[in-house]
């Protein structure tokens, strides 16, 4: 019926989503290492077809080539930029492959971490009373164990393995999301919309997953994006005191504690580009999540 | 406040409950405990024999009982490496983390003031810039590789400084300690440098804010006006008004650092408790592991328990809160 009158194109309609975006390139430096971290992304991803050599491929590697100064050119006939290791891997190759492991368990753990701990803290939050309480408990106790030495003892009992990391960060980390999410539920819980909510009877999984949730997005999403830094560097730590990925797995973590015993005769680059690696990683990802603590922050908005 | 004061150390003595039980549960019930507690050297008269001894046999809240009753008589089993009881070996070791702990902490304060206080005084200056950014960087990177560029530039390219060990000792109230020789504080500079870059980042940030903020303040606009020299108003005025929080910040992190000197000592081969569990953990030295677990996470509840006593002694708004 209405098909005759079609009304003149809308004119481009501000979204919180745009204003995000335009917001947060707002700073070259943010929008810098969200170009880094995506490069570093790809490079994980793509690591198989785009590694000069399959660093896990026992047939390629030959013990000659080991420790080989960067630069230098290998019995596979192709340059070794960053050296090679005492197996004689390149370390280019392995540090792509070291990679995908990082971000896999940063990224991954994280991820599960923000589920189990935004679900609890929204139950806090709107449960209130004991189960509140309860939680928050839980929460405070596990915020005032260092993160490096509850991780310790949970990898102490579970052994190596990279699914055992990723269960140990998940633990550590998850109170993070859980006080974040409860906080801001807490402001939004009394707002009329989510009395309309009730008013409808509306299930509850719907009320805190629907309407509760996506309007404490914004700190969960900053404090998501720290988290991953962070988890990135705790397995990097647990994997270097030999706690963390199995050595067949080896995060960069794990190739810079390989270099170790090298650098004191001066083979530094072992140690040296992973840890580069693992260094730009990190900075991308704060230098984004800084930037995105002051757009979503209210308080700094003029 | 006495009764928030008990309240609290009931809480503590119930965290500790819990804790313990975790623990008991982590060695007892998620591995096999006779694969944890028996030496795998033993055959299996002698295994059968340690099962009896150690009462392995009886059920779980019974076993569990009889560790809490050992645990508090001091015994927490003995060491399979160093066949010494495992709370002997962490006491030994403590000293060696202690030291590398307080080290720390000092030269935080010593290093970070001053930059803190010269970027909150000159928030505008490239100096400033530089000096925020890099502790940015403190915040971020990640504290064993910084040990490790730290040995690669000082102990291996300029050998400036020994990389690993603690150098002579010498005794004070019949235990060593480095930091009395020469030779001991050239070994414990590097670990400590190491350790103490987080907290560095975290002194330079809170003195810069107290400094703008304190700048601000009514009383240092009248003792500029007075026409006090810029030296004495800052250092006398604003300086001493900083002092107080940051110092009481740097304290409270004394758990966090002696934590994380698991990851420096290891870097180092600092003999502390820290590199000690991490040993046990690769050769699966249980009882010390079980041990360290049980010690560590008793100091942390008294941490946390003086933490909040202090706050309480500080700051009156936790001490109503108490009250009502």
């Amino acid at each position: 019926m209405s098909t005759t009158t079609l009304p003149a194109p809308l004119p481009k309609v501000e979204t919180p989503f745009r204003r995000f975006v335009s917001e947060f390139c707002e700073s070259p430096l943010a929008v810098g290492g969200l170009v880094v971290f995506a490069i570093i992304a790809l490079v994980a991803i793509f690591a198989p077809w785009i590694a000069p050599q399959n660093p896990y491929d026992l047939a390629v590697l030959d013990i000659m080539d080991g420790r080989m100064e960067p630069g230098s050119v290998g019995g596979g006939g192709y340059t070794h930029w960053l050296g090679t290791d005492d197996q004689g891997r390149d370390m280019l190759s392995g540090i792509m492959y070291g990679l995908r492991i990082s971000l896999l368990v940063g990224v991954g753990s994280a991820f599960i971490a923000c589920l189990v701990g935004a679900s609890l803290g929204l139950l806090a939050a709107y449960a209130g009373g004991r189960t509140d309480s309860v939680i928050m408990r839980v929460v405070d106790l596990q915020l005032s164990f260092p993160t490096i030495l509850a991780a310790l003892m949970i990898l102490a009992f579970l052994g190596k393995g990279i699914f055992n990391v990723v269960i140990a960060l998940v633990i550590v980390e998850w109170a993070y999301y859980a006080r974040t999410v409860r906080g801001s539920a807490l402001v939004e819980r009394r707002r009329e919309y989510i009395e309309a909510a009730i008013c409808l009877a509306l299930p509850t999984r719907r009320i805190l997953f629907n309407h509760l949730l996506p309007n404490c997005l914004p700190p969960l999403i900053v404090v998501g994006t720290m988290q991953i830094a962070r988890a990135i560097a705790l397995e990097a730590t647990l994997s270097f005191l030999g706690l963390g990925v199995p050595i067949t797995e080896p995060s960069l973590g794990l190739l810079i504690a390989n270099g170790y015993e090298y650098m004191l005769s001066g083979k530094y680059w072992i140690s040296f580009y992973p840890g580069i690696a693992l260094l730009i990683t990190i900075v991308a990802i704060n230098l984004m999540g800084d930037q995105m603590r002051d757009v979503l922050n209210p308080r700094l908005k003029k | 406040m006495l009764i928030y004061l008990l309240r609290r150390i009931m809480q503590s003595g119930f965290v500790l409950v819990a804790m313990s039980l975790l623990v008991f549960l982590g060695v007892y019930a998620v591995g096999d405990p006779i694969e944890i507690l028996i030496s795998p050297d033993a055959d299996q008269i002698e295994k059968e024999r340690a099962i009896q001894a150690l009462g392995l046999d009886l059920p779980l809240w019974q076993q569990y009982l009889v560790f809490v009753g050992k645990a508090l008589q001091g015994d927490l089993g003995r060491s399979f490496v160093f066949n010494e009881p495992a709370i002997q070996l962490i006491l030994q070791r403590m000293p060696a983390t202690l030291e590398l702990a307080f080290g720390s902490m000092f030269l935080s304060i010593l290093i970070g003031l001053p930059l803190g206080l010269y970027a909150g005084l000159r928030p505008n200056g490239a100096i400033s810039k530089g000096i925020m950014a890099g502790s940015i960087l403190g915040f971020s990177l990640p504290t064993f590789w910084v040990g490790l560029m730290l040995i690669m530039v000082f102990a291996v390219q300029l050998g400036w400084l020994p990389s690993t060990g603690r150098g002579d000792t010498a005794m004070l109230f019949g235990i060593s300690w480095s930091f009395l020789t020469g030779d001991g504080l050239s070994h414990i500079l590097l670990p400590a440098i190491n350790l103490a870059l987080f907290k560095i980042s975290l002194v330079i940030r809170l003195t810069r804010a107290g400094v703008r903020e304190t700048m601000l303040m009514d009383y240092v606009k009248f003792a500029r006006a007075k026409g006090l020299s810029p030296f004495r108003v800052t250092f006398v005025h604003v300086f001493k008004n900083i002092l107080i929080p940051v110092v009481t910040v740097v304290g409270l992190e004394l758990g966090g650092t002696i934590a994380f000197s698991v990851v420096t000592e290891s870097v180092f081969a600092w003999p502390g408790m820290g590199k000690l569990i991490i040993d046990s953990i690769n050769v699966l030295d249980r009882p010390v592991i079980v041990a360290y677990l049980m010690m560590i996470v008793l100091m942390f509840i008294v941490i946390n328990l003086l933490v909040d006593i202090v706050y309480t002694v500080l700051d009156p708004r936790v001490r109503l809160e108490a009250k009502a």
